[in-house]
């Protein structure tokens, strides 16, 4: 904690080395896995070169990046399509899991009567459910939202109601005492308690919604009334054109890694200072 | 508020504030049978410090608890008519753990109390500050408690319990968990503490040393059915400290005290509900 941190100069072998590591590890961290990325992608260009395999079979790297290029315009405008409907289902989804977790939490008798319905909900696939929901819901967004929220929803409601279940009991004892009243306790207690739960939550919502949206437009898709990269992938294949399919395709994988990197960060920057899960290992 | 002075005369051992609290044959069976306390009689003068001590199964907890109002007798009353007005913010708690909020900071974790009754943290900020500065706590406010020993914690949620004011502070075995030196450290500041303001407190306890070295009575339980076994005053005046601690006046009162529990401990010994 003073000013002697790192820096001292005789280190014995068993720290030298440990230091070593450390240093070795974090810089692998970053270089392995775009070195094998990097390879992967030549192993790709070769397996093509060496197969003489087709473009609209397998297209080449440098095809899928010109692709990615060319038809720019197209693909940008179908992935803002694709993004709004993610995110907006990904909002709708924190809105509606932790407002219905907050309901549960006020009674075990709501909790008892109405989860199984979200679990329901939950497990029926969503390509089964959507043909209803396209009798029923007219206006495309509102269809391919309702269809991410969801397959969305449900780890942020059964996540938070988790945490805001698992409150110590002393200071829930404490809050009672003190004579907190149960909005006190909500806001000061149980919703922080529950912070990293919800956070744990939304990161795996996050990637779901985004599998909603996919998942939503390739059956809308199928009906041509989307315009999102789900339905380029699928006029794509129509027309045997595989080189927009790849560049849609990765797309819609940077997406989700976009969606991933955002929550993590978000998750960092709440719980770094307290939590558990946050804290860097100290040997 | 204020701290007077009051001039130290050794205390009558036995206590001879107003009365505070009376337990009148205070019984508690939990739902699932087991009797944890059995016709509990027990005054508590303001301005006592009193410590329950006994084996663990003696329902000294949850005797603390009944006084706390987290719990209700099952046989029995608490009287409070001794103590005028009364109400539940004239209480402090100390948990066993340190029981912080993880995510606040020192200063909101004491602020809490005063927040939960409505005060801003700019109105609250007063007494939070010289609550801290009388745990020896000045300057950690912004430390958030995994970044405190445990010792330190501890301070934290003795000055959380005393912020209000309370008349009265129960605390349950909150010494319990941390090594000696801490411990003695805490001791002595507790009764610095108390001395200043002549609370009334309540500390639950399983340490012989702890009860004698702090304590102006000691109740002494048993357990199955967790009863009051004897109780005895501690005739030692205050302050008491470090050389009190190691004083043979000291180590003849501990030795008394332990012949009693040894005594309450014995007398549970034939019972055959042993493995509970």
């Amino acid at each position: 904690m003073t000013a002697i941190e790192g820096h001292t100069p005789t280190l014995d072998p068993e720290e030298a080395r440990r230091l070593r590591q450390e240093r070795l590890e974090r810089i692998g961290r970053w270089l392995l896995p775009l070195a094998i990325m990097i390879l992967a992608i030549w192993l790709w260009d070769r397996v093509c070169v060496w197969n003489d395999i087709p473009k609209y079979i397998l297209p080449r790297p440098g095809v899928v990046l010109q692709t990615l290029h060319d038809d720019a315009g197209l693909l940008f405008s179908s992935l803002l399509v694709t993004l709004r409907i993610t995110f907006l289902s990904l909002a709708l989804a924190v809105v509606g899991g932790v407002g219905l977790a907050v309901l549960f939490a006020q009674s075990k008798w709501v909790e008892m009567s109405f989860f199984p319905f979200a679990i329901v909900l939950q497990v029926t696939p969503i390509v089964a459910i959507f043909p209803l929901i396209n009798i029923y819901v007219d206006n495309q967004t509102t269809k391919l939202l309702l269809c991410a929220w969801i397959v969305a929803f449900f780890p942020i409601l059964s996540n938070t109601t988790l945490g805001l279940n698992s409150v110590d009991r002393n200071l829930r004892d404490l809050f009672k005492l003190n004579g907190a009243t149960q909005w006190q306790q909500l806001r000061y207690l149980r919703l922080p308690a529950a912070m990293p739960y919800f956070l744990g939550g939304l990161k795996i919502a996050g990637g779901l919604s985004l599998i909603g949206a996919v998942v939503a437009e390739f059956v809308a898709g199928a009906t041509g009334q989307s315009s999102g990269l789900a339905s380029r992938i699928i006029e794509a294949g129509y027309r045997l054109n595989a080189p927009r399919l790849f560049a849609a395709l990765i797309l819609i994988s940077l997406i989700g890694i976009l969606i991933f990197l955002v929550l993590s960060l978000i998750s960092h920057l709440i719980l770094r200072r307290w939590h558990e899960s946050a804290l860097k290992q100290e040997r | 508020m204020k701290l007077e002075k009051v001039a130290q005369a050794p205390m009558a051992a036995s206590g001879d504030g107003p009365m505070l609290l009376a337990l009148r044959d205070v019984g508690k069976v939990f739902s699932n049978g087991v009797t944890a306390l059995s016709d509990v009689n027990l005054t508590i003068r303001e301005g006592d410090f009193l410590s329950l001590l006994g084996p663990s199964g003696c329902g000294k907890s949850t005797a603390l608890r009944l006084i706390a109002g987290l719990s209700t007798p099952t046989s029995g009353v608490l009287d409070w008519r001794g103590s005028g007005s009364f109400d539940r913010s004239d209480i402090g708690f100390v948990f066993q753990e340190p029981t912080l909020l993880p995510w606040a900071d020192v200063f909101d974790n004491v602020w809490l109390p005063l927040r939960l009754k409505g005060l801003s943290r700019a109105k609250a900020a007063p007494s939070v500050m010289e609550m801290l500065a009388r745990v020896h706590l000045t300057g950690f406010e912004n430390a958030v408690p995994r970044e405190l020993s445990g010792g330190m914690k501890m301070r934290v949620s003795i000055a959380r319990a005393m912020v209000t004011r309370p008349r009265v502070l129960l605390m349950d075995e909150p010494f319990g968990a941390l090594d000696e030196i801490t411990r003695f450290k805490l001791n002595n500041d507790l009764l610095e503490l108390w001395q200043g303001e002549r609370f009334t407190v309540v500390f639950v306890t399983h340490s012989v040393f702890e009860s004698v070295f702090l304590s102006n009575r000691v109740v002494v339980m048993a357990a199955r059915p967790g009863r009051v076994f004897r109780e005895f005053a501690v005739d030692a005046p205050y302050p008491r400290d470090e050389a009190f601690r190691t004083s043979p006046d000291y180590a003849a009162l501990c030795r008394q005290a332990s012949d009693v529990l040894v005594g309450a401990i014995n007398s549970t010994a034939g019972s055959h509900h042993d493995g509970h």
